[in-house]
């Protein structure tokens, strides 16, 4: 076993050898534009193309003609929703989204509403779930679009999304979902789960970096949006700019071989985040699961350790990559506001821990982490002033806490 | 982030954890910060009622680790120290020692409340129990 060790696959993932195989050709031989139409090299590059679409397509359930190559899902988020809100905008200016959302869907949201757009901003309930009754009452005649994540990148969380595309359809809203962290890891079917546009991500899925799709339905309804870069007049209109022919290769590739190994991959996944799950809970009193663990992704724990501020615990397991919701590790200084949305308090927050587990985790990786991880937690536990208060019995909402 | 070799050092091997009794006259307790901002830090000093010197000092600290080495430190820094020594140590001191980045400077303005706090708690014991002896 080698360290450190690597669990944060939420984050990113390491690209598949056989994905590094299959793009290795498209750099140096076949390097074709895929937009050269009079030549056998960019015939070539646009065969491994329309070979990648084939292969994406396959993966959701999708025809080809409904896959529109971008930079990544931060791109295809922002392509789904402008493009809607610009193309339906006689139509209304209402858009539904929730507060768990990833930012690449909240400030494209907030960049709308500085448009003259209006979002709702539905809440979730504690296990990370949006309520579908507020979904269908948020909807107004001015409604063009709803967009939910299908699955939560820090708690795993899988909203019921057969049920919100059918909610949209009812109503005549078109459904955008960003599938970055469902695709390839649970089965997604754009028809059957009513999705009407859905970001992915090729390195979440142990695809190269720099390159993602959006599908775009086609048929019942034809979706159409409003191109946010102009240009060529590539991906028939929606997309200009040269196509990454060799990130293209990898991407089809990724979702060639997720496709084949879901199914056990979920698995052994499933198998290795439970026993990780259940050897804290054995081991540490005071862990609480953050978000549902019924309607969660396979490979996705995100915990919290009450009475241990998160960044002293990465700091305690150096060798091993996670991330935590605490407020030292982010950017802006405030805890995690997907956990806030569901409720965890503040204190809670400052003390969780998202373990993303991946294709190339073994179990005795597993086995070490969880020491690892149980070790240092007992450890800052005799260090941590409200672990002995708890123990000594004291009410927390009553202590006068002198903040800064 | 990295962390620099002090604040490494201190996480790895805390000075002083531990707690004094709190209703022992000789100590002054001081906790500073809230569970919800991620910091809260409970600093204890026990000191020689004869000389006013701290003879002892321990920490607990819930926080990141240059809010556990800050604290820790500040433990080192208070043994041997008078009370009125003891008060004007400040947060800059902390920053310098362990080569706190701008981020991480409220850790150390944490910890010299802390100190504050210990010491205030300990006068004003001080000042509550000589009436009684006084008395007696």
């Amino acid at each position: 076993m080698k360290t450190p060790i690597y669990f944060d696959n939420h984050a990113t993932t390491p690209t598949d050898p056989r994905v590094v195989d299959a793009m290795l050709p498209y750099f140096t031989q076949k390097f074709g534009n895929a937009a050269s139409r009079n030549h056998s090299f960019g015939w070539e590059a646009e065969k491994a193309v329309d070979n990648a679409r084939k292969q994406i397509a396959d993966l959701i359930g999708s025809t080809t003609k409904e896959i529109v190559f971008t930079s990544g899902a931060t791109e295809s988020d922002n392509l789904a929703i402008k493009g809607v809100a610009e193309m339906y905008a006689e139509k209304g200016n209402h858009i539904i989204t929730a507060a768990t959302e990833h930012k690449a869907v909240l400030d494209t949201c907030k960049k709308l509403e500085k448009h003259g757009y209006r979002v709702t901003y539905l809440p979730v309930k504690a296990d990370g779930l949006v309520d579908l009754d507020m979904l269908r009452e948020s909807i107004t005649d001015k409604t063009i679009l709803i967009t939910l994540m299908y699955a939560n990148n820090e708690i795993g969380v899988i909203q019921p999304v057969k049920e919100i595309g059918k909610i949209a359809h009812e109503k005549g809203v078109l459904f955008h979902t960003d599938g970055v962290q469902a695709v390839g890891k649970v089965p997604v079917n754009v028809i059957q789960d009513n999705i009407d546009l859905m970001s992915m991500s090729a390195h979440k899925i142990y695809g190269p970096k720099g390159v993602g799709a959006l599908y775009v339905r086609r048929k019942s309804p034809r979706v159409q949006i409003t191109a946010q870069m102009d240009g060529g007049g590539h991906e028939r209109g929606m997309r200009s700019g040269t196509l990454n022919v060799p990130g293209i290769v990898g991407m089809g590739e990724a979702c060639g071989i997720c496709q084949q190994e879901m199914p056990e991959e979920s698995k052994r996944l499933r198998h290795l985040r439970d026993k990780l799950k259940n050897t804290f809970e054995r081991e540490l009193d005071e862990v609480f699961i953050n978000g549902s663990m019924e309607h969660r992704l396979p490979h996705n724990l995100n915990m919290s350790f009450a009475y241990v501020e998160g960044e002293s615990l990465l700091m305690g397991i150096n060798d091993v990559a996670v991330s935590s919701g605490s407020a030292c590790t982010s950017a802006t200084l405030e805890p995690s506001y997907v956990l806030k949305a569901l409720g965890v308090g503040d204190d809670l927050a400052h003390t969780s821990i998202r373990f993303g587990l991946g294709r190339f985790n073994t179990e005795e990786e597993v086995d070490y982490v969880a020491g690892r991880v149980i070790e240092v937690v007992r450890k800052l536990r005799e260090l941590s002033p409200l672990y002995e208060m708890a123990k000594e019995g004291v009410d927390f909402s009553k202590v006068q806490w002198a903040a800064e | 982030m990295a962390y620099s070799d002090k604040v490494l050092d201190h996480y790895n091997h805390p000075r002083n954890v531990g707690s004094f009794d709190k209703s022992d006259p000789s100590v002054g307790t001081g906790m500073v910060g809230a569970p919800e901002c991620g910091d809260v830090m409970k600093l204890q000093v026990k000191v020689d009622e004869a000389t006013g010197v701290i003879a002892d000092a321990k920490f607990k600290t819930f926080g990141c680790g240059s809010a556990i080495a800050s604290s820790s430190l500040a433990t080192e820094w208070l043994k041997g120290k008078t009370v009125d020594e003891a008060l004007a140590i400040k947060n800059t001191d902390i920053v310098n020692e362990l080569s706190l980045p701008p981020v991480k400077i409220h850790c150390s303005v944490l910890a010299e409340d802390a100190i504050k706090a210990a010491i205030g708690d300990y006068k004003k014991k001080q000042t509550e129990r000589k009436p009684v002896e006084a008395q007696a």
